[in-house]
C-alpha cells in the first residue's frame, strides 16, 4: 500500500505542477502584457508601465512563476487588483459557499442515484426499470442551468417557498444557509444523479449475474440480504470512479448555477474578476478549481484500491 | 418470427434509436429550414410587438425586443449544430490521430500521450473557456475552441483503447508478416475497425458540446448578440420570469430535445454496431 500511495502521490504532484504551468502560460504569457489587459486598451503607456512594475510584471517569466508557486505553497496568493484585498481572503470567503454547495449536491446525487439505480436493477426489465431509466435519459439531457430556472419558476415565482436567488449567509443560521443552497444543490444533483443511476444499475446487473450471487441465493440468503451483503460492495467500483469524475463536474457546474441563483461563491468571483480584468484573481481561482478536480481524482484512485485490492496489486 | 438481419431492419426495430434519430433529424431539419426561411426575421427588433403570448402570428410568442421566438429557436438550432460539428471535429481529428499514434508506437509515446490526456481532464470545458475568455474576450470562436480542446482527450482515450485491441488481432499480425508498416496497417486495418466506436462517441460528444455551448452562452461567454443562441435566450428570459415565464421554457425544451435525441441515437448506434454490448445491457 505504501508504494502504491507514493506512486499515486508523485503523479498528483506532477499533475498539479503541470496544471500550474498551463495556467501560468495561458493567463500570464499568452496575453503578452498583463498590465495592459488589466488597464484596458486605451490606458496610457506610462500608467501601464507603472502598474507593471508595481505588480512585478516586468520581472522575467521564470521569476514570476516561481514567486507565484512559492506564494501558493505559503498561502500568499497576492493582492487583487480590483478589490485591493488579499486574494486568499476573497477566495476563502467564497469557498464557504461553493464547497458546502458542491458537497450538498454530491450527497443528493449519491442518494438519488443509489435509490433509483438499486430500484431499477431489482426490477430489471419491468415497468419500474423502464420508467426509471426513461427518466434518467431525460435527466441527462436537461442542462443544469435550465433545470435551475424551472425550479425558480415553480418554487419561487409560483409557490413562493424559496427566494429566487441570493444567499442568506451562515450568520443567519445553518437552516437559513442550507435553505438558500437547496434549489441550487438540487439543480446540480439531478443531472449527475441521472448519469450515476444508469451506471449503478448496469454495475448491479453485471454483479447479479455472477456465480457467487447464485451461490448466496442457493445458500438460502434472501434477495435483500444478497443485494446488501454481496452485490453492492462489488458493484461499487465503477460507481465510485464515476462519482469522482462527477464531483469535478459538480465543481465546474457550480460556476454556472451560482450565476443562476446570484450566489456569492467562487464561480461568481471568477466572473466578476473576468469583467474587472483581474487576472490575478482569475489565475488563482482557476488553479484552485483545477487543483480540487485533480485532488478528487487522486482520492478516487486511492479509494479504488481500498475497495478492490486487485487494483493495488496489479498497479505495483 | 424471423430475426431482422439487415442493419436498416434492426435499426427500425430499435425503439430508442428510432426516437433518437427522429429527434436528431428534427434538429437538422430546423437548422436547414432556417437557412432558407424563418416565420419572421430573427434580427429585426419590433418594440410594439414585445412579449406577446403565443398566437397564430407568433407561434411561440415574442421576446422583450419583439423578435419572434420560433424564428430565434430555428436559427439557434443552426448555431448549436455549428458548434457541435466544429468542436467534435477538433476532438475527433486530433484525438483520433493521437490515440492511433499511441496504439501504434506504444512505449514512452503512448505513456506521454495518455498522461497528457489524463492531465487535460483537470480542465473541464467551462474552466478552459473561462481562461480563454479572460485572455481573448468572449465569443463563439473561443468557446468552440475550448469545447474542442476538451474533446481531444476523450477521443484519444477511446481510440487508443479500441486500436490496441485491434493491434493484437491475427489479421493485423498477418499484415505485419506481409511486410506492411505501422502507418499503412493503421490506415487500412485499424481505422476502419474502430470507426463504429468513434461514430458512437462522436454522437455523444456532439450532445455534450451542445450542452457546453448553451451553458457558455448563458453565462455570456459564448455566442454574442445579435446572433441567436438557445443559451443566451435563456439568460435573457431569466430576467423576465415574472412577466413572461414561457420565454424561459421553450429554449430549454429545444436544448433538452436535441441532447436527448443525440444521446438516444448514440446509445442505439452502440447497440446496433456492437450486438455483444447490446446483449450485456
Amino acid at each position: 500500500m505504501g508504494l502504491f500511495l507514493l506512486k499515486r502521490f508523485s503523479t498528483l504532484l506532477a499533475t498539479l505542477l503541470g496544471a500550474s504551468v498551463v495556467i501560468f502560460l495561458v493567463l500570464e504569457i499568452l496575453p503578452g502584457n498583463a498590465a495592459q489587459i488589466l488597464m484596458g486598451p486605451d490606458a496610457a503607456p506610462e500608467a501601464v508601465q507603472a502598474l507593471a512594475s508595481k505588480l512585478g510584471l516586468d520581472a522575467p517569466a521564470l521569476t514570476r512563476y516561481w514567486q507565484w508557486i512559492s506564494g501558493l505553497a505559503a498561502g500568499d496568493l497576492g493582492i487583487s487588483y480590483s478589490y485591493s484585498t488579499p486574494v486568499l481572503e476573497l477566495v476563502l470567503e467564497r469557498l464557504a459557499l461553493t464547497v458546502p454547495l458542491a458537497l450538498m449536491a454530491m450527497l443528493l446525487t449519491v442518494a438519488l442515484a443509489l435509490v433509483t439505480g438499486i430500484y431499477a436493477a431489482s426490477h430489471h426489465n419491468r415497468l419500474g426499470d423502464v420508467g426509471m431509466m426513461g427518466l434518467a435519459q431525460i435527466g441527462i439531457a436537461i442542462p443544469n442551468f435550465w433545470f435551475a430556472i424551472l425550479l425558480i419558476l415553480l418554487f419561487s415565482v409560483r409557490l413562493q417557498w424559496f427566494s429566487a436567488g441570493g444567499f442568506a449567509g451562515w450568520d443567519e443560521g445553518l437552516a437559513q444557509g442550507l435553505k438558500s443552497l437547496l434549489l441550487p444543490g438540487i439543480s446540480l444533483a439531478v443531472v449527475q444523479a441521472a448519469i450515476l443511476a444508469r451506471i449503478t444499475r448496469s454495475a448491479l446487473l453485471e454483479v447479479l449475474r455472477e456465480d457467487f450471487v447464485r451461490t448466496a441465493r442457493a445458500k438460502g440468503l434472501s434477495q435483500r440480504a444478497t443485494l446488501w451483503g454481496h452485490v453492492l460492495r462489488n458493484a461499487m467500483i465503477p460507481v465510485v470512479t464515476v462519482m469522482g469524475l462527477q464531483f469535478a463536474n459538480l465543481l465546474a457546474g457550480t460556476i454556472v448555477v451560482e450565476n443562476v441563483f446570484y450566489l456569492p461563491g467562487l464561480g461568481r468571483l471568477i466572473f466578476q474578476a473576468i469583467s474587472n480584468r483581474d487576472l490575478i484573481v482569475v489565475r488563482n481561482c482557476v488553479m484552485l478549481l483545477a487543483a480540487m478536480v485533480i485532488v478528487v481524482n487522486f482520492v478516487v484512485d486511492v479509494l479504488y484500491a481500498v475497495i478492490d485490492p486487485r487494483v493495488k496489486a496489479s498497479d505495483i | 418470427m424471423s430475426q431482422p438481419n439487415t442493419f436498416m431492419a434492426r435499426a427500425l426495430a430499435h425503439r430508442s434509436f428510432v426516437i433518437g434519430a427522429a429527434l436528431t433529424l428534427l434538429l437538422l431539419a430546423a437548422a436547414a429550414v432556417s437557412l432558407l426561411w424563418t416565420p419572421w426575421s430573427p434580427y429585426e427588433i419590433d418594440m410594439a410587438a414585445k412579449l406577446q403570448a403565443p398566437d397564430s402570428h407568433h407561434w411561440l410568442g415574442t421576446d422583450p425586443f419583439g423578435r419572434d421566438v420560433t424564428s430565434l429557436l430555428l436559427v439557434g438550432a443552426r448555431n448549436s449544430i455549428l458548434v457541435g460539428v466544429i468542436a467534435v471535429g477538433i476532438g475527433l481529428s486530433l484525438g483520433t490521430a493521437l490515440g492511433l499514434l499511441a496504439a501504434a508506437r506504444r512505449g514512452w509515446v503512448e505513456e506521454l500521450i495518455m498522461r497528457l490526456a489524463d492531465f487535460t481532464f483537470a480542465f473541464p470545458a467551462i474552466l478552459s473557456a473561462i481562461m480563454m475568455t479572460a485572455v481573448f474576450g468572449a465569443g463563439i470562436v473561443n468557446s468552440i475552441t475550448a469545447i474542442g480542446i476538451f474533446n481531444i482527450p476523450t477521443f484519444a482515450r477511446i481510440t487508443r483503447a479500441s486500436a490496441t485491441a485491434i493491434w493484437s488481432r491475427e489479421f493485423v499480425l498477418a499484415a505485419r508478416a506481409c511486410g506492411k508498416g505501422p502507418w499503412s496497417i493503421t490506415l487500412e486495418h485499424i481505422l476502419p475497425n474502430i470507426l463504429s466506436a468513434l461514430i458512437v462517441q462522436a454522437t455523444i460528444q456532439f450532445a455534450l458540446a451542445i450542452l457546453a455551448e448553451a451553458a457558455l452562452s448563458y453565462l455570456g461567454l459564448g455566442t454574442q448578440p445579435p446572433q441567436p443562441s438557445w443559451g443566451r435566450m435563456l439568460a435573457e428570459a431569466q430576467t423576465l420570469m415574472f412577466q413572461a415565464p414561457l420565454l424561459a421554457v421553450f429554449p430549454g425544451v429545444a436544448i433538452a430535445l436535441a441532447v436527448l435525441g443525440l444521446n438516444l441515437a448514440g446509445d442505439g448506434l452502440r447497440d446496433l454496431l456492437d450486438p455483444r454490448l447490446a446483449r450485456k445491457r
